[in-house]
């Protein structure tokens, strides 16, 4: 018998899906693919079918089930690595997410909008002072979302060149064991970052009581003598200021209400924290760069949208449909489920291919059609169920004041080069543009 | 028409209020919960869509109470 398309497949258009995921969806809204390392998979494709899998506690999220399908070898390390939230099912994964639900909630969100204006506006004005050609993702479209998660976090974001490198090698290495050694050493970063905010709540709460930290490394550390461990001393207080120079954000709030009533531990909180950042300024970042070239391509479009800027809400909604960039939701079956017509079989692996999903003619009339005006509600660029995406409010936030500030700061924004020469990334990972230069004045 | 929502079930992803902003709020806990006078507003075509919206289910309607 002959193997089955391959999944995953890279874009040929940076806004549209592979083209050979199309005869998959016109043929039916499951298909067999096959994944890199020869195993195969269901494809689903129908928006219907999506959304009864997401909502099936049939289908697990266990990235530890020796079943789990693996869409790159980069990711095989979370066979043995528990991701916290999207790798794990009810009930961990309902406690991990309860505890962050305030925070990512609409309002709280929304009480963001100023200080994002800010953030948004401050680049922009450097942009500007710097003047014409400007590589986006690297002036823009990055620090906006890395800077909110880190002010959100309480991370400080003098240290975003170390954590920006650490998750794209956990996104786009080419090898394991790169993606694990970028994921240890951002591990690494955010246990000692604990472990200091663990220090100065300590301090803050008992001042002058000289508490021992409980940190592992420190009860690994070798005995140092004499001047070594004065200095030791000395750069700890050093790194200890400098992380009570950061203001406080969730993972203060975590460690003063979680850890200390023992219903999160810190190897647990550190998980979470790494999905938190990893996951709070990868996939925006691309969404703004992503965005702002295809609104670039759709001239007709983003002219409606700079006549009528109130239009942004919907058209952010409507790029996350168009462009979903988090491309092949990924589950395994825990028992036999049957879907249009078909069953998956317990141990089956299910890739949820969103970019096809969300252009479903069921759904979306003109679905490849990027429309600012249509109502683009019901799609899966946030995904659906239990998992669908806790930052969604804040992710939507961003992209309103990153793509509304900047068509209003530099209306006549155009790329630098050809669209042909822009770089995708590859179809395995976060969809999005390497970079983006952008021009704009007389040409 | 009678609406519960399922606080145990409910992620706080929000979007019975992205789509039914008349109908659906968030408590400060993050968590859906309806607006006050909801009732005045129960023709809202939204609200339909409202429901359908919710990833997990939380929300349901009871048209005939």
């Amino acid at each position: 018998m002959a193997q089955s398309a391959p999944f995953p497949q890279d874009r040929t258009c940076p806004y549209h899906p592979p083209t050979g995921y199309r005869p998959l969806s016109d043929h039916a809204p499951l298909n067999r693919v096959t994944l890199y390392d020869g195993s195969e998979a269901w494809l689903v494709t129908g928006h219907a079918e999506a959304q009864a899998l997401l909502t099936d506690p049939r289908l697990s999220a266990d990235r530890q089930n020796p079943d789990f399908p693996m869409t790159a070898p980069r990711f095989e390390l979370s066979r043995h690595v528990q991701l916290a939230l999207l790798g794990v099912d009810d009930p961990l994964h309902n406690k991990q997410r309860r505890m962050l639900i305030p925070t990512f909630g609409v309002k709280r969100v929304a009480a963001m909008r100023p200080r994002i204006q800010r953030v948004v506006d401050e680049l922009l004005d450097a942009v500007v002072t710097k003047g014409p050609p400007v590589e986006l993702v690297t002036a823009f479209a990055l620090p906006v979302p890395s800077i909110v998660i880190c002010e959100l976090l309480g991370v400080p974001y003098a240290d975003h060149d170390f954590f920006e490198g650490a998750s794209r090698r956990i996104l786009r290495s080419d090898t394991p064991e790169d993606a694990e050694a970028g994921r240890k050493e951002l591990m690494d970063y955010l246990g000692e970052l604990v472990d200091r905010k663990r220090r100065t709540v300590d301090a803050g709460t008992a001042p002058g009581a000289a508490r021992t930290s409980e940190g592992p490394r420190e009860s690994e550390r070798p005995r140092e003598a004499g001047a070594a461990r004065d200095r030791a001393a000395r750069d700890r207080a050093a790194q200890d200021r400098a992380v009570r120079d950061t203001p406080e954000g969730l993972l203060d709030e975590l460690i003063r209400d979680r850890l200390a009533d023992g219903s999160l531990d810190r190897d647990e909180l550190v998980r979470v924290a790494l999905i938190l950042l990893v996951a709070g300024h990868e996939t925006t970042a691309n969404m703004i760069s992503l965005g702002m070239f295809t609104l670039l391509e759709h001239p007709e479009q983003l002219a409606a949208l700079r006549a009528e800027p109130e239009l942004t809400p919907g058209a952010v909604e409507e790029l996350l449909r168009f462009l979903s960039i988090a491309d092949g939701l990924l589950r395994v079956a825990t028992e036999d489920v049957e879907v249009a017509g078909q069953t998956i079989r317990v141990g089956e692996g299910v890739v949820l291919a969103a970019s096809t999903i969300n252009r479903d003619t069921a759904v979306y009339a003109d679905a490849d059609d990027l429309d600012v005006r249509r109502s683009a509600r019901h799609h899966l660029a946030f995904g659906f169920g239990i998992h669908q995406c806790l930052g969604q409010n804040l992710a939507r936030l961003e992209l309103d004041i990153a793509l509304r500030t900047l068509l209003a700061r530099i209306p006549d924004l155009r790329l630098a080069v050809s669209a042909e020469e822009l770089r995708m990334k590859p179809g395995d990972t976060i969809q999005g543009l390497v970079e983006l230069p952008v021009t704009w004045g007389r040409p | 028409m009678r609406i519960t929502i399922d606080t145990d079930v409910c992620i706080g992803a929000g979007q019975c209020v992205l789509t039914a902003p008349k109908v659906f709020t968030q408590d400060d806990d993050g968590f859906s919960e309806l607006l006050a006078g909801w009732a005045d507003r129960a023709g809202d075509p939204m609200l339909r869509e409202a429901a359908r919206a919710c990833p997990v289910r939380a929300i349901t309607l009871h048209e005939d109470e």
